[in-house]
């Protein structure tokens, strides 16, 4: 077995016992990256200079005999929408293809104290607007488990590598699904962290109230410690809350008896894949198994969370994405006569149409005349949601569904429309919109050999109980 | 037909909080181009926001200065528009829900008190400077003012007149400066202004339609951008026209204005709550604390100069509306002084070297305690208000005490009067024509003989005493 394939716990003990060193998995996730990455295309750029001269310093430090934290020598993946120090960062953008922060993500800044050693930036849908990786402005990633398919999306690069052992952990960002939906695609747990518990700062925003940087990762225990890791309160984050973080690898308990599991009707209607459905009921029925109660009920504003969605997210995306104007940084057109011409130009050229749609989708709803009925109206539907998951969680401890309507589909094959690739958001959106913590966990296959994910909600900061009931799947 | 103006005020002041609105860059003015910013005030991608706390105080103590309702929960929101000095392409500012609402502030104008409406102050972020063909052809972008703090101020449109606007300015920048948050220098654009103005027949109470006018640098040029435009209103209206909705500049140079953009153009700002902020939510502790640590504000103080120290209005005036005229009058005061004394060399010696060498009071050399030394001097009778005045002189460059420099000029008031009697008789015996006038009851010839014995004492001797002995002497012969 090659390093590579192993889990962070499983290469840190190996670490602590000099069984290996830090260069040994240095390497092998590179020589991984050089074997398979050309079919892959998880990565944007990778960093394998600095990250081995990393990996040199970091091992003298273990043979020092330092007590180091556990993610130290540990490679790492990061999406190319969280700004590293010196390391481009593009969003998959030809607006920020040549960006170099000057500054690092607080999440970067945490890892980089631990130890992690970043392996390179990973693709996604351009500045994480899709469900596929398919609006990278770069390449197209393509599913380690079938190269026809899409890996999901946006964070379809980090899920790719960690799928594919091209890295050992990886870092997503997750604004409707973004960090569930792609690791359900490529059969890997990915953590979308309640809303205000990892810091936003450094995260190139794309819709501010819902964005939520959390873990892709091989298994339930790498996801709890790297979580860890990054989550806790940041003075450059008035979003990031202030609280007392538990040691979240003490969730990995086996046992789950009395929990209470609801499972709402919305999320095994219409539209779901019967086989998916089908597959996860089963794992429900193996937890009811293990002494879980299980009861369906309803959550009715679940079927607006799409609208409310669309509306919000792209409201706050067309003004997020206003500074890419060509003036200070990114990309500039040629040549423009004069300013409004520069800013049409630079920003008709700099975004691809997925970016595009949702700009003018959003100052569509955010205009003069359309405000009240668009966007005042979807943030009253928000609170609606919020209310009726904060309902259903005084009366169960977890609310669990797929993670995804299907299971991976073909390159190209939504892509000529955008309402179909929409709806692959449809059980992860009411999660951002809630603000909760979701986990998906893998739980079987396809008959096309296609990996199905899991979906397990929670309630506000209570990402223990979901990293256990995962942890018991 | 006569037409009455109406005229409402929207004034931005820069706050002088030491580090900007949202991150830890200085706000100092006048640093090189591009120094005093950081990835977050330039709008560097996934850069966020922290709200200054000092920038709520210092907004609420305005409010509270300006008679406002503070609100216990506010937001801040995003005003969307597209233009190089603004990085993030909106500037974070308040909507609907400002912090301070509904007050109002007392102006005086030709003898009579009027009271002005405050709708809302709120904050917001300053934008960049361009600056054009600085180096070689082109426009490039200054961010040092990116993120500097502002209130905006807005008022009722309650004014009648450009005098009245002007008064009110006048009045604002006081309190501003009294309450220690802005230094309103409208030079260095901390102070800036616009004004709304509209006319009507004269009697009614239907607003006209309201133009906007901008870039207006100075309150006098405020004053006479709000007459050029209404005297402009009066000639469309009168010439059968209309006034449309539009924003129009203000050229100082050429003292008139031009259009800059009309309703048509108007840009929508697509407001909406900023996600990357907490709403703002205070308490009546918080908010009580301020009120309480708030200083006496003008027009407390200038009741209180008229009450309690008998000083004229004119006077009471004059001091209050300066902060730092009235504190320099404040401290001497409470020193001891004589307040209208205190008053006399403020207004008179000393106002007239602030202006002389162009200079403010926190400049002054003279100290209010060497200036309280120096009237207690007169008043004592060790000096005469002339030395005083020669003392006042050396007072402005030497570092002396008051006692010193009588000693050194030999200033000190002669009080002995066997010593002024000696130069009485010697002036008597060398002036025998005077006294001889005076026998022939010219009485005048007393004040000559009393300037002889000032003469020979250089200035010393007690006028009081010398005309005393002289009377005496003279009727003695």
């Amino acid at each position: 077995m090659e390093l590579c394939e192993l889990t962070a716990h499983e290469l840190g003990k190996m670490l602590r016992n000099k069984e290996i060193t830090v260069p040994q998995i240095v390497e092998s996730v590179y020589k991984s990256i050089e074997l398979k990455d050309n079919d892959i295309k998880a990565y944007i750029s990778l960093q394998k200079e600095e990250a081995l001269k990393e990996a040199a310093e970091m091992q003298k430090r273990f043979d020092a005999g330092e007590d180091l934290p556990p993610l130290a020598g540990i490679p790492i993946t990061i999406k190319d929408n969280i700004c590293t120090k010196g390391i481009k960062t593009t969003c998959a953008s030809k607006m920020l293809q040549d960006f170099v922060p000057p500054y690092d993500a607080t999440v970067i800044e945490k890892l980089k104290a631990q130890g992690a050693i970043i392996v390179g930036k990973s693709n996604l849908d351009e500045f994480a607007m899709g469900g596929s990786t398919e609006n990278s402005a770069f390449m197209k990633t393509r599913n380690p488990h079938n190269l026809e398919c899409v890996p999901g999306g946006s964070s379809g690069g980090s899920a790719a590598s960690v799928a594919a052992n091209e890295t050992i952990l990886a870092l997503g960002s997750d604004t409707g699904g973004s960090i569930r939906q792609p690791a359900s695609l490529c059969g890997v747990v990915g953590l979308k962290p309640t809303y205000g518990t990892v810091s936003r700062f450094g995260l190139v925003a794309f819709a501010s109230s819902l964005d939520q940087i959390g873990p892709i990762t091989k298994d339930v225990e790498d996801a709890a410690i790297l979580f860890n890791a990054i989550c806790g309160h940041d003075e450059h984050d008035a979003t990031s809350v202030s609280m007392e973080h538990p040691d979240y690898t003490k969730a990995l308990e086996k046992g789950i008896s009395g929990l209470k599991i609801g499972l709402p009707k919305e999320f095994f209607g219409e539209g779901i894949n019967s086989e998916v459905k089908e597959i996860v009921l089963k794992k429900v029925e193996e937890l009811k198994a293990k002494g879980a109660t299980v009861e369906e009920f309803s959550i009715p504003s679940i079927d607006y969370a799409l609208s409310i969605y669309y509306i919000l997210a792209s409201a706050e995306a067309s003004s997020n994405l206003s500074r890419y104007d060509g003036v200070k940084y990114g990309y500039r057109t040629e040549s423009a006569d004069g300013l409004n011409e520069l800013y049409e130009k630079t920003r008709s050229e700099g975004f691809g149409p997925e970016v595009k749609r949702r700009i003018m989708l959003g100052t569509y709803v955010l205009s003069s005349g359309y405000y009240d009925a668009y966007y005042k109206k979807a943030l009253k539907a928000r609170t609606l949601i919020r209310q009726e998951f904060d309902k259903a969680f005084t009366k169960y401890d977890v609310i669990i569904g797929p993670t995804s309507p299907t299971t991976a589909f073909k390159i190209g094959e939504k892509s000529e429309n955008p309402l179909e690739m929409y709806l692959s958001d449809v059980c992860t959106v009411p999660v951002n919109i809630a603000g909760i913590p979701a986990i998906s966990v893998p739980i079987g296959t396809d008959s096309k050999n296609l990996p199905v994910g899991m979906q397990i909600i929670g309630k506000a900061f209570d990402e223990m109980t979901i990293l256990k009931v995962a942890y018991n799947v | 037909m006569e037409y009455e103006s109406v005229i409402g005020l929207e004034i931005h002041a820069e706050l002088s909080t030491k580090t900007k609105i949202f991150c830890s860059c200085t706000t100092e003015f006048g640093g090189d181009v591009n120094t005093h910013c950081c990835p977050i005030c330039t709008g560097m991608p996934g850069t966020l926001p922290m709200l200054n706390k000092k920038v709520v105080e210092y907004a609420v103590k305005a409010g509270l200065a300006m008679n406002c309702t503070i609100s216990k929960f506010s937001k801040q929101d995003r005003k969307n528009y597209f233009y190089p000095d603004l990085p993030k392409a909106y500037q974070i500012s308040q909507y609907d829900l400002p912090l301070c609402k509904n007050g109002y502030l007392d102006i005086e104008v030709d003898g009579a008190t009027k009271r002005i409406g405050i709708t809302r102050i709120h904050i917001e972020e300053d934008a960049g400077k361009l600056l054009h063909n600085a180096w070689g052809n082109g426009t490039l972008v200054d961010m040092n003012r990116c993120g500097v703090p502002l209130i905006e101020i807005v008022t009722e449109p309650d004014m009648r007149s450009a005098k009245e606007a002007h008064a009110l300015l006048e009045k604002i920048k006081t309190i501003l400066q009294y309450i220690d948050v802005s230094d309103c220098k409208m030079q260095e654009g901390s102070l800036r202004c616009d004004v709304n103005v509209s006319i009507m027949p004269k009697g009614s109470t239907t607003f006209g339609q309201r133009t906007e006018m901008k870039n207006l640098n100075s309150f006098s040029a405020t004053e006479k951008a709000i007459n050029f435009e209404i005297e402009r209103q009066k000639e469309v209206v009168e010439a059968g026209g209309k006034i449309t909705q539009e924003t129009r500049r203000w050229d100082d140079e050429t003292s008139s204005s031009y259009s800059m953009r009309s309703k048509e153009n108007a840009q929508d700002y697509r407001y909406f709550p900023e996600p990357d902020l907490l709403p703002i939510v205070l308490d009546d502790e918080y908010i009580e604390g301020i009120r309480t640590s708030l200083p006496e504000l003008p027009d407390k103080k200038y009741a209180r100069y008229i009450e309690s120290y008998k000083l004229p209005e004119y006077d009471a005036n004059l001091l209050t509306a300066s902060k730092d005229l009235s504190e320099y009058f404040d401290k001497a005061v409470n020193l001891g002084a004589t307040p209208k004394a205190v008053s006399n060399w403020i207004l008179g010696d000393i106002s007239k070297v602030l202006n002389e060498e162009s200079i403010t009071i926190n400049e002054f050399k003279i100290t209010p305690e060497k200036l309280v030394e120096l009237i207690s001097e007169i008043e004592k009778g060790t000096i005469s208000n002339t030395a005083a005045k020669s003392v006042f002189e050396v007072l402005l460059t030497e570092d002396k005490t008051v006692e010193e420099i009588i000693k050194e000029k030999g200033l000190a008031q002669v009080n002995d009067e066997s010593a002024i009697k000696e130069m009485v008789e010697r002036v008597i015996a060398n002036n025998q024509k005077s006294v001889e006038d005076y026998k022939k009851g010219k009485t005048n010839a007393v004040g000559y003989l009393v300037g002889q014995v000032m003469k020979e004492s250089r200035g010393s001797a007690n006028p009081q005493i010398i005309n005393k002995l002289i009377v005496e002497a003279l009727n003695n012969l």
